[in-house]
């Protein structure tokens, strides 16, 4: 009897467990143009795993489909993090950042005023 | 930023020859001149710039188009001068806490061209629809240089247009991508569809997609309607003119609750008078009295992804042509006078089904089916011609990605069924043709997007036709970016249909030709399904041209026709159709420059080309009343809005057509005969648009302002029921100068 519950629970926890193929996800990332936008969806895209990704310049919102089964978010901030941007959990390093266009320099106060107009 | 791009944009600026120098200081209560490095100073609504140096001091170039200097700086306020001469400026910055955002307003193009898409997609929006006062479709693409419309028949007044030089049948012409203009409504159904209900029309250059069917060959049409929820709540147009010609266009369009709107639209046409300008005893226009009715109702859910469209449509619409002094009651086929009379009865009821899954956006279906019942029932001369033509259509999409959004396919399956019943009373051809058109088909789309400089769009599809046999249609369009703001599209594609040979030229009934069917052995009247190759590249580059913004497309396309039905009218005693024996293939080129001359005024020029030759009986010859040449120019004027919204508007459109070649009337008497080509043709229309406020405007218009004249557009017009008498040769305008006028009145 006690074994049947086991097996029951281990069910339940494997139901509980399985992993969503379109799971949605928002996050913000840092950026200011439709440059950054094409950038960004891009390094999401480029994630194996990801299905859709939509930014929005003026929000900073991502959306994000993705296979939980093949990727998740940690992965995507990563490849974000590589092509220059900068997400609340991971930051750009100065090299990948260095590489954005200079067009796209979001942490440059001006550059993000410039943008504002 | 900024800075970059205007150093980027400065090559772009070299060619401009005057320039304005100036200084920009830190405003301070003694007036001191402190300059200001690093400031911004740049032409309002262009690209052209420069940043102040060191000592504040800036040079910019100078045209005398450029009005508004904006001068901004971090910490300051942004000023915008107003600069009538070039002369020294010198300009002092108020610093301020917050930062002072302008607006930079670009205005939306009438007209648009996607540097993105991989097909060759012209968008032409509502706005450029009011640039001539287009009663109906036909008549909605005067300024549009990828289409040419052509001057009205000599008997019907219905007009043709064509795209890289092939007719109307060889477009797929859709409403709301249902295909609506085709079978017995191909000859006169763009009148049936009034200006006032298109939203706007996208016009697909070259073999189109696959999801719309086989039957496209040059390209795709396709007009939007207006829609319930977003029309105006009551619009009102009416237009006259001095041919005669009267409209009357109402929508009306309520929200019956939230998810449900619905929309009537009235439509109705007159003209009475009679006119015989040229005086060949024969009206210039067709006398016509049109009621077309349409009611919408759309259903829009966003939260549960359902959007669903159900139209009824109804057409009433007669048309009497002929001889002036001809009566229908007592001349209808007789030989007292020549006469026409076309009466058409059209129902159409259609539905549209469109489900987004609200979880995952990007898979959709779609079900569209449409029912038409069409009638046509005439006579010309002593010639009858009835046609009935039944059409259920349905198409059932499927949207979806694999693996990730950048690879998009879209599947799914149609069904076709038309029947079509003609009685036919000429001489030499059987009374009754009737025939039932069956066709289930599959397709798929795949595109795929880089994201960046790459798009490519392919399709194929499967359709079993009981009469045209299964076949298979494959499409492609792609499109690369090389730089910046360009795009070499290139696409390729076969198309293939049955020709309906007496419902899409009519004209061969204004004759007094024999009319022949030289094959036996085919499905479709004896002759042969069509089929054609299209291929096309196209080069789009925009750029800027002393800091205006500019245009310049490059199209050429081929269509190479592996089989024909061949409209033969060497033979001045005779209409032959026949199976295609040798080549037909139909060249183009078209080379469009587009530019904004200075704000708000817009000028698109285009030069076009076309080789169409087929092989016919006697031989390879160009096609008949086609042009070689053909120059466009538009050009359009519209003064600021007001903050009441009154502004004029002014639109301008030239054509010119070079000869054209006539086919043969050699063997005809001496006094029938004309010459191998037509003379050059060209026709100026004017129109002016006075916007009194958001809910009332007129318009007031000229088209053909210089008053040409094809001087005899009827032969042997004298003696109709000759043996020479033909409608057929009508290359330039019949009517001469024609003005109206009309006005707007809507409540939003």
């Amino acid at each position: 009897m006690k074994k049947i519950i086991i097996i029951a629970m281990l069910f339940t926890g494997m139901t509980l467990f399985a992993q969503n193929k379109n799971a949605k996800a928002s996050l913000e990332v840092d950026g200011v143009c439709m440059m950054c936008k094409s950038r960004i969806e891009k390094a999401c895209l480029a994630t194996k795993g990801v299905k859709s990704a939509s930014w929005d310049v003026k929000t900073h919102e991502l959306k994000l489909f993705f296979d939980e089964n093949k990727t998740n978010l940690k992965a995507i901030e990563k490849n974000i993090a590589a092509v220059g941007h900068d997400t609340k959990q991971i930051k750009a390093t100065d090299e990948a950042y260095a590489l954005v266009h200079p067009c796209c320099k979001y942490r440059d106060e001006q550059i993000v005023g410039d943008h504002k107009e | 930023m900024k800075f970059l791009i205007y150093i980027l944009l400065l090559p772009a600026c070299l060619f401009s020859q005057e320039k304005i120098s100036g200084m920009i200081m830190e405003a301070n209560d003694k007036n001191e001149h402190i300059g200001l490095a690093g400031a911004n100073v740049y032409w309002l609504d262009t690209e052209i710039g420069t940043v102040t140096d060191i000592d504040g001091k800036f040079t910019i170039p100078y045209k005398s188009g450029y009005k508004k200097l904006v001068i901004s700086y971090i910490g300051f306020k942004t000023d915008t001068l107003t600069i009538t001469e070039a002369k020294m400026i010198h300009h002092w910055l108020e610093p301020t806490d917050s930062l002072d955002a302008i607006t930079i307003t670009s205005r939306k193009q009438a007209t648009a061209k996607s540097y993105l898409s991989a097909s060759n997609v012209i968008n032409v929006s509502s706005d450029e629809l009011l640039k001539a006062a287009c009663c109906n479709l036909s008549e909605s693409f005067e300024t549009n240089p990828s289409i040419d419309v052509n001057f009205a028949d000599a008997v019907t007044g219905a007009r043709q247009i064509k795209m890289l030089g092939l007719t109307s049948p060889y477009i797929l012409i859709a409403t709301e991508n249902i295909p609506s203009i085709r079978g017995a409504s191909q000859a006169f159904g763009l009148s049936f569809i009034p200006g006032t209900w298109v939203e706007s029309i996208q016009i697909t250059k070259g073999a189109g997609s696959v999801v719309n069917g086989y039957e496209s060959i040059a390209g795709q049409i396709n007009a939007e309607l207006v829609k319930p929820s977003t029309d105006n709540k009551l619009f009102v147009n009416a237009y006259g003119s001095v041919n005669g010609r009267l409209e009357l266009n109402t929508h009306v369009n309520t929200k019956i609750s939230d998810k449900w709107s619905t929309g009537l639209y009235l439509h109705g046409n007159i003209r009475e008078e009679k006119f015989d300008k040229n005086e060949d005893s024969f009206l210039d226009m067709p006398l016509q009295k049109q009621i077309n009715v349409m009611n919408r109702w759309q259903y829009i859910d966003t939260k549960n992804g359902f959007v669903s469209f159900i139209n009824f449509k109804f057409l009433n619409d007669q048309k009497q042509t002929g001889q002036i002094n001809f009566n229908s009651d007592t001349d209808m086929l007789t030989t007292n006078a020549w006469g026409s009379e076309i009466d058409t009865q059209r129902y159409e009821v259609s539905a549209k089904l469109g489900y987004v899954n609200p979880d995952i956006p990007w898979q959709s279906i779609g079900i569209q089916t449409a029912y038409s019942s069409h009638k046509q029932d005439s006579y010309f001369g002593l010639k009858q011609y009835d046609i009935t033509h039944n059409s259920l259509y349905t198409n059932a999409i499927y949207n979806s990605i694999i693996s990730d959004s950048r690879h998009k396919i879209k599947t799914g399956i149609s069904y076709t069924y038309d029947s079509y019943d003609e009685f036919l009373d000429t001489q030499n051809l059987n009374s009754n043709y009737e025939r039932i058109e069956r066709a289930l088909g599959t397709f798929f789309e795949y595109n795929f997007d880089d994201l960046d400089k790459f798009n490519i769009t392919a399709g194929i599809r499967v359709d079993s036709h009981n009469l045209l046999g299964t076949f298979l249609t494959p499409r492609l369009h792609a499109r690369y970016t090389p730089w910046s703001k360009s795009a070499l599209r290139a696409s390729f594609g076969r198309g293939k249909r049955s020709a309906n040979i007496f419902a899409e030229n009519q004209n061969i009934f204004g004759t007094s030709r024999n009319i022949n069917i030289l094959n036996t052995n085919g499905n479709i009247y004896g002759l042969n399904p069509e089929i054609a190759w299209n291929y096309g590249l196209s080069f789009l580059q925009g750029f800027n041209l002393f800091g205006k913004k500019a245009d310049i497309t490059i199209d050429y396309y081929k269509t190479n026709f592996q089989n024909q039905v061949v409209v033969d009218f060497e033979n001045p005693r005779e209409v032959n159709f026949y199976n295609l024996d040798g080549k037909s293939y139909a060249n183009s080129f078209q080379f469009e420059l587009n530019y904004n001359l200075f704000e708000n005024f817009d000028l698109r020029t285009a030069y076009k080309f076309y080789d169409v030759k087929t092989d016919y009986l006697v031989g390879r010859l160009e096609k008949p009343l086609i042009p070689k040449h053909r120059l466009f120019a538009n050009a359009s004027y519209e003064t600021n809005k007001k903050a009441d919204a009154s502004q004029w508007k002014l639109d301008a459109t030239y054509n010119w057509l070079g000869t054209q070649r006539f086919s043969s009337t050699e063997t005809n008497p001496i006094q029938y005969q004309l010459s191998e080509r037509t003379p050059t043709v060209g026709t100026l229309n004017t129109q002016i648009t006075r916007v009194f406020s958001e809910s009332f405007e007129i318009y007031l218009g000229a088209e053909n302002l210089t008053n040409v004249r094809q001087p005899n557009p009827i032969l042997g017009a004298n003696d109709p029921f000759g043996s020479n008498f033909d409608t057929n040769f009508v290359y330039g305008p019949i009517f001469g100068s024609m003005y109206y006028a009309g006005l707007r009145f809507k409540i939003n």
